[in-house]
């Protein structure tokens, strides 16, 4: 299928639970995807709503923060919500993911709390949480060089694998890595390197491409004259293309092809077509090269209206939604409330871990900087 | 005790490398043809039989990707060292090198340590074709949460490739490529000096001469020459360019009141010029003459049958040694 709508670009064939009105209603290619939806209850159903939602409403109270000059930056995620969250919901504990910089309901469903991104986007940690923290769900930083985080992640899958923790068959300890990336990155030479290196190893990983139309202004036709999922095949890295607006879709097809790499069959690549309905960040001007039609047309495809008219022919009432609304507002009005609590860090961390060991040049420049401070106060 | 073994510096690293993955299971090899090749300096050679296909990796032809997955491995615990074939290629892995890997320690507070040793065969006098003789430990050493060191003996590389990848931090590790094959002694009972320390190969009392890497043999070949004429030379190894060990500079021109930093790399901008201006800075009354530079000039590495004019020798640091004295 081509669109009528010049500028928006979708192919067929794509995974699809949900048509745009909510309709479940399997595309052929979501046949062999249909029974990873088995196992997920009633409240599995709910929470994927529930991170959506709660998402969308801090991502906002995000940009509103970074206009009242809390932030110096943000970069929504507001259309992508069900790609992360289907994904992020399909991977199980031990496993590891690298994401770009918009993944925050990735982030949300990993338990990271959200204040630690913004600290990032305040300008007050580089790094914002401890990866290494068991707490933090194995989501590791931030990566803002377009493509980096993608060897990082395949490196990494190349560790699982010397560790013996792929194709044990036991469940609570085969792992993967899965990493995030966008349709601009896919022309980074990283990011093709990263190809390389997981189908010459057979890593265990998931590559989560977010299509999400835009690399800042530039079209993802200029990236590539080929849908972005053929891009991994010739590397030997397969593919499958998902509707990464349905997160029933995005939830299916990351559970099977993360339960594949864990199995040891190698690694996969999923794009997950879906559009950025934010600006790039909150520095940028989308009127200016997005037509009105185009983001129509994405508006009218949202995540999760569509999610929400599903769970209503579920039975989900009035109820649900209204507690999921409040829940949402509390954790923005408590996002809020601690953002602004924020504080500078100390003239220390400039220098403190720039390297893990001791460094003369370093702790001499430490030692100037705090008794140059000192001789101003003291000359006040 | 054991008596110091003859080897050459290939040799010696090999056997230090080879002592690195027999006490650590998580140090694992890295490189472009390092496998069952041994390396194109048959640096690893022997090692992939020793310790096997996934402790001694044939990567992928990628710098880029044999970096980043080295980042990968050592977030995940493992101590990689990577071997780029040449000098000139490190280039395609210069972004994961100076943007990942050095500032991963800072970006996550302490939390995430980067153990990763990048080995460069580097310099020229080998007489070969473009990209094959260069000498880019500067960029290297400007960069915020490297460490940048260079082994001048057989000794050193020895203890030296085993203190950096025993280093929680990163490493370039800058093997000097003409120096791979004399033979020296190496002492297998204990080190000699830390990682980071500059050494004192040679006392004088006229003139110093500091210098890394193959510029030490010709030091101390200049310095020969000198003493001939009656000319009392010291002469400094640093070893390190990335923390710079001063006390032994500053002690020396403290001594001498003059100093000569010799380096094959371009001199613009580089850790010659960064001694030059420490060294100013510090030892300012102790100076009996500017400080003086002798380095490759700056300008493309040349065709290999001009190199010799563009490398500093014997007879250009005696000419900077003269010119010092002139003061
Ligand atoms: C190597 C590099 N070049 C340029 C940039 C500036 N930049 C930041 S985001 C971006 C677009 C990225 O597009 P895409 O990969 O599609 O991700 P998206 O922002 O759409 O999520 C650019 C050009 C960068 N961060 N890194
Ligand atoms: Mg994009």
């Amino acid at each position: 299928m081509k669109s009528e709508v010049a500028g928006v670009v979708e192919v067929s064939p794509t995974v699809r639970f949900l048509s745009v009105d909510g309709t479940f209603a399997p595309t052929e290619a979501a046949e062999e995807y249909r029974s990873q939806l088995d196992g997920l209850s009633h409240d599995d159903f709910l929470q994927f709503y529930r991170d959506m939602a709660i998402t969308r409403r801090f991502d906002e109270e995000c940009t509103n923060l970074q206009r009242q000059g809390q932030m110096g930056l943000w970069p929504p995620s507001h259309g992508q919500e069900a790609a992360q969250v289907g994904s992020a919901r399909a991977a199980r504990p031990q496993d590891v993911l690298f994401p770009s910089y918009r993944e925050h309901a990735v982030a949300l469903v990993r338990g990271v709390d959200i204040v630690d991104i913004v600290k990032v986007m305040r300008g007050v940690s580089l790094g914002g949480w401890d990866a290494t923290d068991p707490s933090n769900g194995n989501f590791r930083n931030y990566t803002l060089v377009i493509g980096s985080q993608t060897l990082h992640a395949t490196g990494y899958a190349m560790g699982l694998g010397f560790d013996g923790l792929v194709g044990t068959g036991d469940p609570t300890v085969d792992a993967a890595v899965m990493t995030y990336f966008g349709d601009g990155s896919t022309s980074q030479g990283d990011v093709s390197e990263a190809f390389v290196f997981a189908a010459s190893n057979q890593t265990s990983q998931v590559f989560f491409l977010q299509n999400n139309q835009w690399a800042i202004s530039v079209p993802v036709e200029v990236q590539s004259r080929i849908p972005l999922y053929l891009r991994s095949r010739g590397f030997g890295v397969p593919s499958v293309q998902i509707d990464g607006n349905d997160v029933l879709a995005s939830y299916a097809a990351t559970r099977k092809h993360l339960d594949e790499a864990r199995a040891g069959q190698g690694p996969a690549l999923i794009e997950a077509v879906t559009y950025r309905i934010g600006a790039h960040t909150t520095s940028d001007d989308p009127t200016r090269y997005q037509t009105p039609e185009q983001l129509a047309y994405w508006v009218e495809r949202d995540p999760i209206i569509r999610y929400a008219a599903y769970l209503r022919s579920l039975g989900a009432d009035d109820a649900f939604f209204a507690e999921v609304t409040d829940e949402a507002e509390s954790f923005a009005a408590d996002l809020r409330h601690r953002t602004l609590e924020l504080e500078a860090p100390p003239l220390a961390s400039i220098f403190d871990s720039v390297y893990s060991e001791p460094h003369p040049l370093v702790a001499e420049q430490k030692a100037w900087l705090e008794a140059y401070e000192l001789s101003m106060k003291e000359a006040i | 005790m054991a008596e110091p073994l003859e080897m050459p510096l290939a040799k010696a690293i090999n056997a230090g490398l080879r002592a690195a993955l027999a006490a650590d299971e998580k140090v694992l090899l890295m490189g472009e043809d390092i496998g069952k090749l041994g390396g194109v300096f048959r640096v690893t050679e022997g090692l992939q039989a020793e310790f096997g296909t996934k402790r001694v990796i044939d990567t992928p032809l990628a710098e880029s990707g044999i970096i980043g997955t080295a980042v990968g491995l050592a977030m995940r615990g493992y101590r990689p060292v990577c071997e780029i074939q040449f000098d000139g290629f490190i280039y395609p892995g210069f972004d994961q090198i100076t943007s990942q890997l050095a500032k991963i320690t800072n970006r996550t507070s302490g939390a995430v340590p980067m153990p990763v040793v990048i080995r460069v065969p580097y310099g020229g006098h080998i007489g070969a074709v473009e990209h094959h003789q260069e000498s880019p430990e500067a960029y290297f050493a400007h960069t915020a949460g490297l460490r940048v060191v260079s082994p001048s003996t057989p000794n050193d590389g020895y203890w030296m490739i085993q203190e950096a990848i025993a280093s929680n931090d990163p490493v370039m590790f800058f093997e000097p490529k003409s120096r791979y094959w004399p033979k020296g002694p190496v002492d297998f009972t204990s080190s000699a000096a830390g990682l980071h320390s500059s050494r004192l190969v040679r006392t004088g009392t006229d003139v110093t001469l500091v210098g890394h890497g193959a510029m030490v043999a010709t030091l101390l070949q200049a310095a020969q020459v000198a003493a001939d004429e009656g000319v009392s030379v010291e002469v400094i190894d640093l070893r390190s360019l990335s923390p710079i060990d001063y006390a032994p500079i500053l002690a020396s021109v403290e001594k001498t009141g003059r100093l000569v930093v010799c380096q094959e790399a371009p001199g613009a901008v580089s850790v010659g010029s960064e001694i030059a201006a420490t060294v100013a800075e510090r030892a300012f009354y102790s100076l009996q003459a500017p400080v003086l530079r002798v380095s490759g000039f700056d300008t493309p590495y040349p065709s290999s049958k001009v190199e010799a004019y563009y490398l500093p020798d014997a007879d250009r640091v005696l000419e900077a040694v003269d010119r010092a004295l002139g003061y």
